[in-house]
């Protein structure tokens, strides 16, 4: 399962936080600045992934890939391949990029709720449900849509 | 909001973002978050703060949270919220506290009602936005108030529902499995939904479910196999597409649950031959995730029965991986490696050098990975260049983590394979001074016990030489700077022990030498305490050998000192050293015996030369002794201790009517802890690479009767994605046996070594003539996977009668295979009665025995040729469970 998603700048600040087993705060901060310690000491060129067993026990493995000034990191155990989770991570990107026409980083901290609401569409509880990047936006617009034009409008369940 | 287009929020927030983006130093990031709280705790508690404002708080309060800063005085806000009627309040109340919270969190109670009213709407966003909230906010005690509805929910009408309801029952599986393991059959009943994606998110529940207890869905290898054949035929909607390719998700789970379903399984893995060679053979190798789908294949191949035509697919589809430029692929590519090894050793000879190039390529996780590699394919033969390699990057890295854990396999290997005393306590010696104090410290007693007893039964020159070849080293290092305190234990008490025996080195010579180091680590008393003990032995030999006693003068001073020292136990150590060497020889002879390490201690419990002692008392009126439990009434203290258990489980909260029965609760019987305990586990990768496949006993696929009752038909799922049409299953009970087939397998492993040799052969020559090998890098090569190749040659020149003629090293090579490679079929049936093992039998060097040494029973099996495998195997794990 997947354990947890990550995005944070180039600078280490988190934009976006969610661990699928809980973690008290503290203990996140320190993972997101061990993990931005690992990450920066990456050459360039190298491989996207990396074995996290020293900081996120036995098993855990994580894969990155940066974005213009983001890092996105998904960390998870020995059940995904780590090939098919560079490319989830392209889905979430892609369905970003859907949602915010060219998505900045300044998109995801204004909106990360909606960020989190795409992410939840793609992965729940630690599995990834949904693959298809136009499935996921249409989720996800659906709902803000119904949301914002009438809180009291209830579509009709066909 | 973002789907107005803009910034939706306030310019407090813009504004809050912006400073704390430009903030110089953590401390001024600090000062304005708390700004920021003391601002947000005014603005929440205000009365007439509109929703609206609310949400955005709560937003606000979400991200100086992910920021660090605590923010637990808005949950309860954030709760509220989740009340309210409204989509988008409630979206973001459930954002938050599912953020927020975890699952123990006493606001939960708050929320669980909720949830139960949000799960029964009408409007299915609200539903979707309810059970986003049930995977992460309901625990073990909170399942049973939603699971009537989230069962309900399987069935709904919109397939986002579906797939939701099916991963929060999944949760709660993964929660409490007794809580749900009646509603199991559902996830099966899942996989024929007419929505793929619904089918696709069933995989995941399925997936863990068979890893548990892979016999039960035996049934539905047919079905998995169907499925995975439809979707890569292109037969699921254009939208599953991603990248040129159909549905790739799904294709990668499918090949993971085969993987797990064939293994150990012919007669499964016979289903999937066709269709896992037809994905291979389709995938497109230039994007992403067709190498994932490609790499996910080869495990899948590497796992079930084998076949050679997709173990042959899987080395060119390896070798690719290998060839390509791009780390991933190398690194995907050395991992599939070690995968395929298991059942198919030769593999990793066409590939030595692509290896060998990883090894020194500069990403540390390429590195790392293939350091595994290594470490999974160590034999006799090249254990000293893997070894010597392991080290060099122990030395190189700082991460105490991967240190310990190189640290420990070097020990491990070096234990198992060492090729001569001398090299094994260099090894050692070498470990323990570079990471001496990160290793197990049982490393270091096995280290003490292994020079004490030796490695042979009989051979008493050989363990002398090694522990005279131990005390020269140790007599070097010792004056060495900064070593740790576990390995100058470990060298103490050799020096102590051995030091003196083969008159080498003088007493008071390696006395002086303890007290240097008792004097270097003044700080350390268990060093300390070991020198003292050692030099305690020396002259306590010395003593009892009749020579007359020279104490050092730095000697004296030191027991001097320490039997003032404010450590008792050094104290004591100190005093017990002074009164031994007050004695007369014999009496020091029958106190510390020369080389008695091993030898028990006999005790006598019974204290029976108290006897008399006691007898005298009684006559002299004593009272006699009666143990403490007869003295008194027997009070059972844990009954109590049971009591308050019970209590503490009738505490549990209840969500629902009282009068309602609850048949969750009767249904928490442990019947699938049970169920998992009679069902081997699907073997989990082990470090040794030998033969799982060939020995697994194959797995009866009988599925119980029990299960069978839920079992739904999934013929259907073959013709299309629609209504499945339930019709009477295939029959699923089958017993495989993967043992009767060696023959077909000699012809196949004959095959493959033929044709994985010209392979061989010409990737080398393709890749010569591009890229200079350097002479280094070939010779590398050689010492890594030569022995393969010279065992190998031996062999299939069909020459066993020749071995007999070659030189002693051959012999050995082949040997030392016999004994620590994976056994082919081949060999089993050639060399059944074939005395060339026997013969090189006597020709063992010590450290065979050393292996003897860590399981008795292998030197049994060396000898009984044909039954090698299968003694072997339990033998090697056993080593490895220590």
């Amino acid at each position: 399962m997947i354990r947890a998603v990550i995005v944070m700048n180039d600078k280490g600040k988190p934009r976006l936080v969610k661990f699928y087993e809980f973690q008290p705060v503290e203990k996140q901060q320190e993972l997101i600045r061990s993990i931005y310690g690992v990450l920066c000491s990456r050459a360039e060129k190298v491989s996207n992934f990396i074995r996290a067993d020293s900081i996120l026990g036995p098993d855990a493995r994580l894969v990155y890939k940066t974005y213009a000034t983001l890092y996105f990191v998904f960390i998870f155990d020995t059940s995904e391949n780590e090939l098919a989770i560079l490319d989830l991570m392209q889905v979430f990107v892609e369905a970003l990029d859907k949602c915010f026409s060219n998505v900045c980083e300044l998109d995801i901290v204004f909106n990360f709720n909606k960020v989190h609401s795409i992410l939840d569409e793609i992965i729940l509880g630690g599995q990834v449900i949904e693959t298809s990047s136009s499935e996921v936006v249409k989720a996800v617009e659906e709902a803000y849509r119904c949301s914002s034009s009438n809180s009291s409008f209830t579509p009709v369940v066909n | 909001m973002g789907s107005q287009g803009g910034f939706g929020q306030s310019k407090e927030f813009l504004d809050l973002v912006k400073s704390i983006g430009e903030a110089r130093s953590k401390a001024e990031e600090d000062r304005i978050v708390l700004t920021e709280i003391e601002t947000l705790k005014r603005r929440i508690a205000e009365p007439d703060t509109t929703r609206r404002k609310m949400k955005e708080y709560i937003i606000r309060l979400l991200y100086i949270e992910m920021l660090g800063h605590d923010a637990s005085f808005g949950y309860i806000h954030a709760v509220k919220m989740s009340h309210c009627d409204s989509l988008i309040l409630k979206r973001t109340g459930y954002l938050a506290v599912t953020l927020f919270l975890n699952e123990d969190h006493d606001l939960i109670i708050l929320i669980v009602n909720t949830i139960q009213k949000d799960l029964k709407s009408d409007n299915y966003l609200v539903v979707c936005a309810a059970l986003n909230a049930v995977c992460r906010l309901i625990n073990e005690e909170t399942i049973p108030a939603v699971l009537p509805q989230v069962v309900e929910l399987l069935e709904h009408p919109k397939e986002a529902v579906r797939k939701k309801a099916v991963m929060a029952l999944h949760r709660f599986y993964q929660r409490s499995s007794s809580s749900v393991s009646h509603l199991v059959s559902n996830f099966r009943k899942r996989l024929c939904d007419s929505d793929p994606g619904v089918m696709g998110a069933t995989l995941c529940p399925l997936f863990d479910l068979i890893t548990i207890d892979v016999n039960s869905y035996k049934d539905l290898v047919v079905s998995f196999v169907s499925i995975l054949k439809q979707v890569a035929e292109r037969r699921l909607p254009k939208s599953y597409d991603y990248h040129q390719m159909p549905a790739p998700f799904i294709q990668i789970k499918l090949l993971k649950i085969l993987c797990l379903l064939g293994n150990g399984d012919k007669q499964s893995s016979e289903h999937m031959y066709t269709v896992v060679g037809d994905i291979m053979r389709k995938c497109d190798l230039t994007s992403n995730i067709g190498n994932a789908i490609l790499y996910e294949s080869i495990c899948c191949v590497s796992s079930i029965h084998p076949n050679p035509m997709l173990i042959d697919a899987a080395a060119d589809a390896i070798s690719k991986f290998l060839k390509s430029d791009s780390h991933n692929l190398k690194y995907m590519g050395i991992d599939a490696l070690g995968r395929l090894i298991k059942i198919s050793p030769e593999t990793a000879e066409q590939h030595q050098l692509a290896v060998i190039d990883c090894l020194e390529d500069p990403d540390d996780t390429l590195k790392r990975k293939t350091f595994e590699l290594l470490y999974k394919m160590t034999k006799s033969t090249n254990v000293e260049v893997i070894v010597d390699r392991m080290i060099d990057y122990m030395i190189s890295i700082n991460d105490t983590h991967y240190k310990t854990e190189t640290a420990s396999r070097c020990v491990e290997l070096a234990e198992q394979f060492a090729p001569s005393n001398n090299w094994f306590i260099q090894t050692m010696n070498k470990v323990f001074e570079h990471a001496g104090d990160l290793v197990n410290s049982k490393v270091a007693h096995n280290l003490m016990r292994l020079i004490a007893e030796g490695f042979g039964k009989d051979d008493d020159t050989a363990d002398s030489q090694l522990r005279s070849s131990a005390v020269e080293s140790y007599v070097r290092i010792i004056g060495e700077p900064k070593l740790p305190s576990a390995f100058l234990q470990v060298i103490c008490w050799v020096l102590g022990e051995y030091g003196t025996v083969d008159g080498n080195y003088t007493a008071s010579y390696i006395a002086g030498k303890l007290c240097d180091v008792a004097e270097a680590h003044s700080s350390d008393d268990t060093v300390k305490a070991y020198a003292v003990t050692a030099l305690m032995k020396i002259y306590a030999f010395e003593i009892a050998a009749g020579r007359k006693l020279d104490m050092l003068p730095e000697c004296q001073s030191l027991i001097e000192e320490l039997s003032a020292s404010h450590s008792t136990d050094l104290q004591q150590r100190a005093y017990e050293l002074q009164a031994v060497i007050g004695l007369e020889a014999q009496a020091v002879e029958n106190i510390m015996p020369v080389d008695a390490s091993c030898e028990d201690i006999e005790i006598d419990e019974s204290l029976s030369f108290l006897d008399s002692y006691v007898q005298e008392s009684f006559e002299k009126g004593a009272q006699p002794y009666i143990p403490e439990s007869e003295r008194y009434g027997a009070v059972n203290m844990s009954n109590f201790r049971n009591q308050d258990q019970h209590d503490a489980s009738t505490h549990a909260l209840r969500f629902e009517a009282y009068e309602l029965p609850k048949p969750t609760m009767a249904g928490r019987s442990p019947t699938v802890s049970s169920s998992t305990e009679l069902v081997p586990l699907v073997p989990e990768p082990q470090p040794t690479y030998p033969r799982e496949i060939y020995q697994t006993p194959s797995v009866p696929s009988v599925s119980d009767t029990g299960s069978s009752e839920y079992k739904l038909r999934l013929d259907g799922v073959q013709k299309k994605w629609g209504r499945p049409n339930y019709s009477t299953p295939a029959p699923s009970n089958t017993n495989s046996d993967s043992h009767k087939t060696a023959n077909g397998e000699t012809q196949r492993d004959g095959a493959s070594n033929v044709k994985s040799r010209a392979r061989d052969a010409s990737y080398d020559s393709r890749r010569s003539p591009q890229v200079e090998i350097s002479p280094e890098k070939q010779k590398l090569a050689a010492s890594l996977f030569g022995g393969m190749s010279q065992s190998k040659n031996k062999q299939s020149g069909g020459g066993h009668k020749a071995s007999k003629t070659t030189n002693r090293a051959a012999e050995k090579t082949h040997m030392v295979k016999e004994v620590t490679t994976p056994v082919q079929p081949t060999q089993d049936l050639l060399d059944m009665g074939e005395p060339t093992i026997a013969s090189s039998i006597p020709s063992v060097d010590p450290f065979k025995q050393l292996e003897g040494l860590l399981d008795i029973t292998q030197d049994a099996s060396a000898q009984s040729s044909g039954s090698v495998g299968a003694t072997n195997a339990p033998d090697i794990t056993s080593f490895y469970a220590e």
